[in-house]
């Protein structure tokens, strides 16, 4: 979609988090996790949140992701301000608008790589013939239309993720999350996986936000957020 | 658009190990269900076989079985010649009047005395009761002391065999026939002729009951008034099949009582059994969980498909159930729990209406089983779940 979306330079924010505060409770006890996050995110950016751990990183990320919700404070994202949604609204949201990039890739283990690249594409409206189809083109983007039969455990670590990958944008959404894609990868598998990002950001215009603890990875993103004690450095 | 219900078939299938307790529980509750179920069709069936629809048994009222009714020489000629009554290929009144007693003979498996019935009847009796077929031999003739056997009980009583001699009132009796009555309970009974047995029964003078065939079954009604409204006769008519199937009534409910209880009993056993594998499938897949609602499941697809899994289970199990049950099928065994205190030999009947309750029964167990876990499973927060290891 975005090819357009980035060509617009006063194009509104994809990503727009207005003075957000999360708070847990634990027992009696509060934790303020966010305290005041202002975040835009510009269609076609590639973000990447960066901080200590315990910093909120991963709490922010799953606030855009639409999978929490905030405390208060507004997380406008694709348009829609998802805390007003309903779980299963929020639901059927994520799948058109999100895909998700897990450290641990969470591939479903007694699926085929092309199984489970199709997940997504089971809550849209596509027949099984335009869902393989469709399937095997994003493993193709991710050069592994050879591997569509294997399952997980026959696939390495880099090509778990990349599977994954393929998962995350074969239903066409708007902005990916990736919470420390490169984090259980060696040197190698974690550069094939931080260019096949740059490429889905620049080619396909993808909005990207990762988190990441990575230096070198922060380092692909065109820009770079620090988060510490729940508060975003400039 | 839910899971595809292959995603949970492979669960089952990898996780077989997990699953293999459930299963086994399921399957053998499944079993004893087939297995009580069967013995109770097949008892059932015995007595229904027993009886000609358009037949009416003629005994005296309030009697709860042949055995203490009498039916009087005199009151059976006033009702054979009655005009519902249709007429033989003979010209004779299609009527039996037959003579009951009980006597204890041994059993083949552990020698111990049982009660069988011994029936006194005319030649009419063939064509009136139906169904009757000499399988060995050849039946009795009228005024010798020989007697025919019922199939089912020649196999379960000592000495009942082709040719033998038996005592049966201080009286010896030839074997000369072994005959069949469609599975009916009559297999389960001694024959001999009316005659020759009333004598040595002590059964002078009338009969203990009178089978009649009726020329049309609609007039049963009108045939049981004109007989109850004779001041004289202490009698009624009865359809002959009802006679029999109300025969098998106390025993048939105790054995239905006795499936349900002890189905219930075991049937929440393993419910619980699933449950408890169940729970431990939903917390070895929550980040699975987890990255299905990430990726937009909705709460009720991931419930449903728990749910569809346990179902997958408990039908596995089912199907085992079935299976190790098949064997008992046909197996012969017999009841001495009857009004006329005689055994009543049957055999298990396992049909396709048994096998298909006992899978419905194994999904409800899958389904209650599976129910809590799965809810469990989908309410869990997905950035909790998606943290687990």
């Amino acid at each position: 979609m975005s090819a357009e979306a980035v060509r617009q330079p006063a194009a509104a924010p994809i990503v727009d988090v207005r003075n957000v505060r999360k708070v847990y409770r634990r027992d009696a006890e509060q934790i303020t996790v966010l305290d005041g996050i202002n975040l835009q995110v510009p269609p076609g950016e590639f973000v990447a949140l960066m901080g200590p751990s315990g910093s909120g990183k991963t709490t922010l990320l799953n606030l855009i992701a639409g999978i929490d919700r905030p405390t208060s404070g507004e997380v406008v994202v694709a348009g829609t301000d998802v805390g007003r949604l309903s779980e299963s609204e929020l639901a059927r949201w994520r799948s058109h608008n999100v895909g998700f990039i897990f450290q641990f890739y969470n591939l479903i283990p007694v699926l085929t790589a092309q199984e489970n690249v199709e997940l997504p594409l089971l809550l849209t409206s596509l027949s099984k013939k335009e869902r393989r189809e469709r399937a095997l083109t994003a493993l193709k983007v991710v050069g592994l239309a050879d591997r569509a039969g294997h399952y997980p455990r026959q696939l390495s670590g880099g090509q778990e993720q990349r599977v994954a990958i393929a998962r995350a944008f074969v239903a066409d959404p708007g902005v990916l999350v990736a919470d420390e894609p490169t984090g259980d990868l060696d040197a190698k598998s974690a550069e094939e996986i931080l260019a096949l990002m740059e490429s889905l950001n620049r080619d396909f215009g993808k909005t990207i936000v990762m988190v990441t603890h990575d230096p070198r990875a922060a380092e692909r993103a065109h820009t770079q957020k620090h988060l510490e004690k729940g508060v975003l450095k400039a | 658009m839910p899971l595809p219900i292959s995603y949970n078939v492979r669960n089952v299938r990898t996780r077989w190990q997990v699953s293999l307790l459930a299963v086994i529980g399921i399957g053998l509750v499944v079993t004893v269900f087939v297995a009580l179920m069967a013995m109770r069709t097949g008892f059932t069936l015995a007595l229904r076989a027993t009886g000609e629809p358009g037949n009416a048994m003629v005994v005296q009222r309030g009697s709860a079985s042949e055995l203490t009714s009498w039916v009087p020489l005199d009151h059976r000629n006033k009702i054979v010649v009655d005009q519902r009554v249709a007429v033989g290929s003979n010209g004779r009144p299609l009527a039996s009047p037959e003579i009951v007693v009980v006597g204890a003979m041994p059993r083949r498996s552990d020698h111990l005395p049982t009660n069988v019935t011994i029936r006194g009847v005319t030649p009419s009796a063939f064509e009136v009761r139906g169904g009757i077929e000499i399988k060995e031999g050849r039946t009795f003739q009228p005024g010798l002391d020989e007697v025919i056997v019922g199939k089912r009980i020649a196999d379960r009583i000592q000495g009942l065999d082709l040719g033998a001699t038996i005592p049966i009132q201080r009286h010896n009796w030839k074997i000369v026939g072994i005959f069949t009555s469609r599975g009916g309970a009559f297999e389960s009974e001694i024959w001999g002729d009316l005659d020759t047995m009333a004598g040595p029964f002590r059964r002078q003078g009338g009969s203990n009951s009178l089978a009649v065939r009726l020329k049309d079954a609609s007039t049963l009604e009108s045939f049981d008034r004109w007989i109850r409204d004779d001041p004289e006769m202490q009698l009624q008519a009865v359809q002959e099949r009802k006679y029999y199937e109300d025969q098998a009534g106390g025993l048939s409910a105790t054995l239905l009582f006795l499936v349900g209880f002890v189905s219930l009993t075991m049937g929440v056993g393993a419910v619980f059994g699933a449950m408890n594998t169940m729970y431990a499938i939903v917390a070895a897949r929550t980040r699975e969980i987890g990255t299905l609602r990430a990726l937009g499941f909705s709460r009720r697809s991931i419930l449903f498909s728990f749910v569809m899994e346990s179902v997958i289970l408990a039908l596995a199990g089912g199907l085992f159930g079935c299976l190790l049950a098949f064997p008992i099928n046909g197996f012969s065994t017999a009841s001495g729990q009857t009004p006329s205190f005689s055994e009543v030999a049957f055999a298990f009947q396992i049909t396709p209406d048994i096998l298909a309750r006992g899978l419905v029964f194994a999904t409800a167990m899958g389904f209650f089983g599976g129910l809590l876990p799965a809810l469990r499973g989908a309410k869990l927060p997905i950035t909790s779940a998606l943290r687990e290891a």
